[in-house]
């Protein structure tokens, strides 16, 4: 027998859960297809795993009322502070931008650890009438038809909805099978994450210093505890990589410095290869993609989710729009209105064009961080971005209702 | 087609028939009513959530209104309202039309009764509706006065009519004609005859004349930066649309 929903959503991470519950709440049905299995709603111990949530991604999370839950345990980001370490670089790939005309309105945004915000958009899925979660199960054929797109899961089960969306990262299956075609390219750099515990307070102060080989940012956390991010190149971040955590942590001290007293690891280390992957399309017939499987940048302090959310939030507002004028919301013309919203703003912020960054994005200078985290960043030559920028103006469009903090 | 005195002029509908099938092509040949699509239900929606108290973002807000799509073609507007609750009738004087609106709304599951057939006819056999949409077809009627009349008796009392339709001036002419069928392509040549065109004013008098009350006018303007319609409080010199509701 075939299940039938408005709405199925591939991939279970963040993105995904966000887009369910803008759905859910404006009155769609929504299925959400998760390939993990079933994760436990309690919130297990700190993985080391934090996001930099730029104050419009928390503004979604306010708009679709999870914020409440999660205040309490997020750090804000009063400041974000650069410092040169070192003279005679080039331009570094990792640049935390900071611009003090935009630091007037509170903090610049906060700091929460993965283990707090899944578990809240768990809950949140569960205790919705509208969603139903599959867990331990992938999408693994879709045939779009008229009125409705079929899809059939690992286990066998039929499902059909008015619209599939692709939340299922990088290697998308749904943008594949789909026919959407990929482009990108490596940047041989590597950035090593972890977190770190240290004797004096940071005061929610982001720092980043410029090393030779590579910049470190340093973002904070609850308590006395930062978020590193430290870029390398490839070869140097697999020797670092190798070392036990001891020879890590002295490798690491004399680029950390001694400002926050001594420090040690407060969770595991991760390495994130830095590689770019865009969707040629965002949009085909009944599908429509967002997050990693629109545009995968690295998984760096979630500056993808920053992104990703913002694809959440304009496709939301596109569907649900197209949803209360009694449109078709699987229309391959209605999907186009999204990727006309996004693929603009989301290239523009992946290739680094810095100019147009700054006029059609950015209401913080984190969501830059985005960009510029071990990307290297692609200067056009300044004809050119004049150009990109004069095409932007008509093409990126107003900021979502949800990243404003207002709901559908 | 069922006997009736008609105002369907019988060379514009053959012109209609021959653009048929490519009804649901969103990038085919009916592009520009696509694109104009949204900002025409956007119009009608409000007007009808305003005139009968409904609540947009309600689950199927328009839950029991008949409405009339006069001039439906592949029920491009009869299948939202319909998605939106409404029991809805789509009338097409093109034959050819109504085989197409029918199998596509099969597909999207939707229950539409379409019917080959004219606004007369279905006056003359007594039926009556909450709402008649009556867009981008009194330009294209034989006998305008005749057609509003015509609106009016389809309409319940307090029953309300969206009529759109394109401005008569010189600006129009080169957008409408020149433009959308000449230079862009947009629509076949010959699509619409310029003199047909009515002007707002005109129109009021059309339809106060038929015993209908005007209640709003809005412009719909094309923006070739953002490549969308949107209603203009201000612009009305090409298309427009206008609510009126019946005495």
């Amino acid at each position: 027998m075939t299940q039938e929903t408005d709405v199925i959503i591939a991939g279970g991470g963040l993105n995904g859960p966000a887009l369910a519950l803008a759905l859910a709440q404006a009155g769609l049905s929504v299925t959400v297809v998760d390939a993990a299995p079933p994760r436990a709603r309690a919130a297990e111990d700190f993985d080391g795993r934090a996001y930099a949530l730029a104050s419009a991604s928390q503004k979604l999370l306010a708009a679709i009322g999870l914020w409440p839950g999660l205040a309490g345990q997020a750090q804000p980001l009063n400041d974000v502070k650069a410092a040169d370490g070192h003279a005679g670089e080039g331009p570094a790939p990792f640049f935390l931008h900071f611009d003090s005309g935009e630091m007037d309105h509170g903090p610049v945004g906060y700091m929460l650890e993965d283990r707090f915000l899944y578990r809240a958009f768990l809950e949140a899925m569960q205790d919705h009438p509208r969603i139903r979660l599959v867990s331990d199960n992938a999408v693994t054929a879709q045939e779009p038809g008229p009125g409705r797109i079929r899809v059939t899961l690992s286990d066998g089960q039929s499902l059909s909805a008015k619209l599939l969306v692709g939340a299922d990262g990088r290697r998308s299956g749904v943008a594949a099978r789909a026919g959407i075609t990929r482009s990108g390219w490596d940047y041989g750099q590597v950035a090593l994450v972890a977190a770190i515990a240290h004797e004096k307070p940071h005061h929610g102060i982001a720092h980043q210093f410029f090393m030779p080989t590579g910049p470190l940012a340093i973002l904070p956390l609850p308590g006395n505890r930062s978020s590193i991010v430290w870029s390398e190149t490839a070869a140097n971040a697999a020797a670092i990589a190798a070392l036990d955590d001891a020879d890590f942590l002295a490798v690491l001290r004399p680029r950390f410095g001694d400002f926050l007293g001594a420090i040690s690891l407060a969770g595991p280390r991760f390495s994130y290869p830095l590689n770019l992957t865009l969707a040629n399309a965002y949009a085909a017939p009944r599908v429509a993609l967002v997050g990693d499987a629109a545009h995968g940048v690295h998984p760096i302090a979630g500056q993808g989710l920053n992104l990703g959310l913002r694809d959440v939030a304009a496709l939301a507002e596109t569907v649900v729009e197209a949803m209360r004028r009694g449109e078709d919301i699987g229309a391959l013309d209605v999907l186009e209105r999204y990727q006309g919203w996004r693929r603009f703003d989301s290239t523009a912020l992946a290739l680094g064009m810095d100019s147009v960054n700054r006029l059609f994005s950015n209401d913080n200078p984190l969501l830059r961080l985005g960009r510029d985290l071990g990307m290297g960043l692609v200067q056009a030559v300044p004809g050119l971005r004049r150009g990109f920028a004069r095409q932007a103006a008509g093409l990126a469009g107003p900021l979502p209702r949800l990243l404003q903090g207002r709901a559908l | 087609m069922e006997k009736a005195t008609n105002t369907v002029d019988p060379a514009e509908v053959a012109k209609f028939e021959a653009m048929a099938a490519e009804w649901w092509d969103p990038n085919g040949k009916f592009r520009p009513l696509h694109m104009l699509n949204p900002c025409r239900l956007d119009y009608i929606t409000g007007q009808i959530a305003a005139q009968f108290g409904r609540d947009l973002k309600a689950p199927r807000p328009f839950e029991g209104l008949r409405i009339l799509d006069i001039g439906c073609g592949g029920g491009l507007l009869s299948e939202p309202m319909a998605r939106l609750g409404a029991e809805v009738t789509g009338a097409d004087a093109a034959e050819r039309n109504i085989p197409v609106a029918r199998l596509h709304a099969e597909q999207s599951g939707l229950g539409i009764d379409y019917r080959h057939t004219t606004a007369e006819a279905i006056a003359a056999a007594g039926e009556s509706y909450d709402v008649v949409l009556n867009m981008e077809v009194i330009e294209h009627v034989a006998d305008p006065q005749g057609f509003a009349t015509t609106c009016h008796d389809l309409l319940k009392p307090g029953g309300l009519m969206i009529c759109s339709t394109l401005n008569r001036n010189a600006k129009s002419y080169l957008m409408a004609i020149i433009g959308a069928e000449h230079v862009m392509r947009w629509l076949p040549r010959g699509t619409h005859d310029w003199t047909r065109f009515i002007t707002p004013d005109e129109l009021y008098v059309l339809i106060r004349t038929a015993g209908l009350d005007p209640v709003d006018r809005k412009g719909m303007v094309f923006n070739p930066v953002s490549w969308r319609w949107s209603l203009s409080d201000r612009d009305l010199s090409v298309n427009y649309v206008t609510a009126s509701i019946r005495r």
